[in-house]
């Protein structure tokens, strides 16, 4: 099958009409090279919302406290309540498939008042009281020192992990900020750390304008008691947060009395959904890529079938002559159907590689030109190349098998007698 | 050789059914050489056509070296051909776009035999027929009874138990019809089997034996004194 002859013979026939051949590849070249381009677009496309998530815990949800909104248990409506940092224990306990809970208090905020001293120098800065599990849901660089730690949380240890810009607002420039103290409220902190947050689309300013001190000292040293502001829970990665959240909700419910058909009690943010959503939205655009590469790609390979029609056509009694001289029905066909084959191939490999190109003719003026808004790293990985290759084979197939089957249909004696 | 027994042909055209063969018995030795004679219409190239296992027969039977032909499927057929046949057209039909030796080396090709072998052979019977020196010419490079020659040459590639030749030298001239015929005699002089189809009384005289056609049926089948063609030429 894959002789030597055979593929001169392919070739010497390919290459006898080089201009018709050429014009034939070329509706397969395109449509795999839309293909190709459109799925690398979308792929860029992607890339740039993922990387606007950065890194961030997709599979997250953030749950705070409203007013109750039915009275209940004797218990009256529009009242007010708090998570306990037993919610804590007993979310992590009784729902199955949570990663991370992360139980956060909050002071004071960017438009707030100036909270935080340190000597000569203040600032508004929200500062939150953490574990330290949240760093693995919103990821940040530590660009010096550490970030918080349990040995923190376990001795309430008053340190505080700071912005960088927090650091430019409270110390000089080439100050050295590590081991030094800032007042937060009149309460004395020592800074062990700094971030510098990665992702914050559009809020980039504000985002390393926080300090972050470890939960049981925040609680301590603000008076805040076993009140939890809210907290950050991520599920484990093949369970939505989604699916469980109900549960989690109907725990906090019981433990605070609230109605269990109040929906308006908690507030949250399911950030699942959300990224579901542009998920499910980049699913679309691969269909859409793909319907309309492979319909561009269908009408070359319909070019590509009328050719071979065409080449049969003409070669009608060189395939009596062979039939003649003992070529078996099935090596015609064969030679036919390879021939379809190899063109189809040929041309779409080389679609892949011009689309290739002009993707790394992008990716070059990208990199030269700064990033630019959702668009980032425009590519095709392997994958799609190898999907790309498999529909070009049943494509050559398809559009060789009509040909083929008309090459053999004739009789040999009807063959020899055409001109 | 060839074995035939009451053998009847018929083509429908639309209602009609057209009786070409109408029951012939007809057998050929081993080392014969047999010019079949008829105007156009007696039903000679049908049954050169049956004989080549290009047409099926409709009714008697058809023995090849001791091998009954029928009910033969495309690829059984093409085989058989492959196996058994060379086939010499009116109009050569070499393939154009292959190189004399290619065009003599495509029997073998079918027979799956190697490519330096199939090379060898080629060449070898391209010398037989004295066109060693034009082996890498395509077919639009050489005369008309070049073209034959290496026709005749691609048929005796695979070696084939008889010859078929359709009117072999109705697209020649008389001088080149000679060189065709001196070739088509040296051939069976060495012992191979050969039919001609022909309607021209002169190239019929240089075989050994006539079966005159009309209508369907043997008319005539007489051994006759062979004329040489060697000294036309």
């Amino acid at each position: 099958m894959f002789s030597k002859d055979r593929w001169d013979e392919i070739l010497q026939v390919l290459t006898t009409n080089w201009f018709r051949t050429l014009l034939t590849a070329f509706g397969v070249f395109w449509g795999i090279f839309i293909l190709i381009i459109l799925l690398a677009a979308g792929k860029g496309l992607e890339n740039g919302i993922r990387a606007d998530f950065g890194g961030l815990a997709t599979n997250t949800l953030f749950m705070w406290t409203r007013t109750a909104s039915k009275a209940y248990k004797g218990l009256p409506k529009d009242r007010e309540f708090s998570y306990k940092i037993d919610d804590v224990a007993d979310i992590k306990e009784n729902v199955k498939g949570i990663q991370y809970v992360s139980p956060q208090n909050q002071l004071g905020s960017f438009r707030g008042t100036n909270n935080v001293v340190r000597g000569l120098k203040t600032g508004a800065f929200t500062v939150y009281g953490n574990y330290p599990e949240i760093i693995k849901q919103e990821p940040m660089n530590i660009t010096s020192g550490r970030f918080i730690n349990y040995g923190d949380i376990n001795e309430k240890r008053k340190v505080a992990v700071i912005g960088v810009n927090v650091k430019s607002s409270l110390f000089d420039l080439e100050e050295e900020c590590l081991g030094d103290y800032i007042k937060i409220n009149d309460v004395n902190f020592m800074v062990v750390g700094t971030y510098k947050k990665t992702n914050a689309d559009g809020d980039n300013e504000n985002a390393q304008k926080e300090i972050y001190i470890p939960f049981t000292a925040f609680s301590q040293a603000f008076n805040r008691g076993d009140n939890v502001n809210r907290m950050i829970i991520t599920a484990v990665d093949d369970v939505p947060i989604t699916n469980i959240k109900e549960q989690i909700f109907n725990i906090v419910k019981t433990n605070h009395r609230i109605h269990p058909e109040d929906t308006r009690a908690i507030g949250f943010f399911d950030l699942n959904e959300q990224f579901q959503r542009v998920v499910s939205l980049f699913g679309a655009l691969r269909l859409i890529a793909y319907f309309v590469g492979i319909c561009v790609l269908l009408s070359g390979i319909i070019g590509v079938s009328n050719i071979m029609l065409i080449v049969v056509k003409e070669r009608t009694k060189e395939i009596g002559i062979r039939r003649a001289l003992g070529e078996s029905p099935w090596s015609i066909k064969q030679q036919i159907l390879m021939e379809s084959i190899f063109l189809t191939i040929i041309s779409g490999m080389s679609g892949i590689a011009f689309g290739a190109l002009v993707i790394y003719g992008i990716n070059y003026v990208l990199d030269m030109s700064g990033p630019v808004m959702m668009f980032v790293n425009p590519s095709v990985n392997l994958g799609v190349v190898t999907v790309a290759l498999i529909i070009l084979i049943v494509s050559g197939l398809f559009a060789g098998f009509i040909p083929a089957n008309s090459a053999i249909k004739i009789r040999p004696i009807e063959a020899l007698r055409t001109e | 050789m060839i074995e035939i027994k009451n053998l009847h042909k018929s083509y429908k055209m639309g209602k009609n059914s057209l009786h070409v063969l109408k029951g012939i018995d007809f057998s050929v030795e081993e080392g014969e050489l047999v010019a079949i004679m008829g105007s156009s219409g007696s039903g000679k190239s049908t049954l050169l056509n049956i004989l080549g296992m290009l047409d099926e027969l409709d009714e008697g039977t058809y023995t090849l070296d001791g091998v009954p032909i029928k009910n033969l499927n495309e690829t059984k057929a093409a085989n058989y051909r492959n196996k058994f046949l060379g086939f010499i057209f009116q109009s050569f039909n070499l393939i154009n776009y292959k190189s004399a030796a290619e065009n003599v080396a495509l029997p073998l090709y079918y027979q799956r035999v190697s490519r330096k072998e199939r090379q060898e052979k080629a060449l070898k019977y391209l010398e037989q027929v004295g066109l060693k020196q034009w082996a890498t010419h395509l077919p639009s490079e050489l005369s008309g009874g070049q073209k034959q020659r290496v026709a005749i040459a691609r048929a005796m590639a695979a070696e084939p138990k008889v010859l078929l030749a359709d009117e072999p030298t109705g697209a020649l001239d008389s001088t080149t019809s000679y060189e065709v015929m001196d070739l088509i005699q040296k051939i069976n002089d060495q012992g191979n089997t050969i039919l001609v189809v022909t309607h021209e009384e002169d190239i019929a005289h240089m075989c050994k034996r006539i079966v005159h056609l009309k209508d369907g049926v043997i008319v005539e089948d007489k051994k006759v004194e062979q004329v040489r063609a060697a000294q036309y030429v």
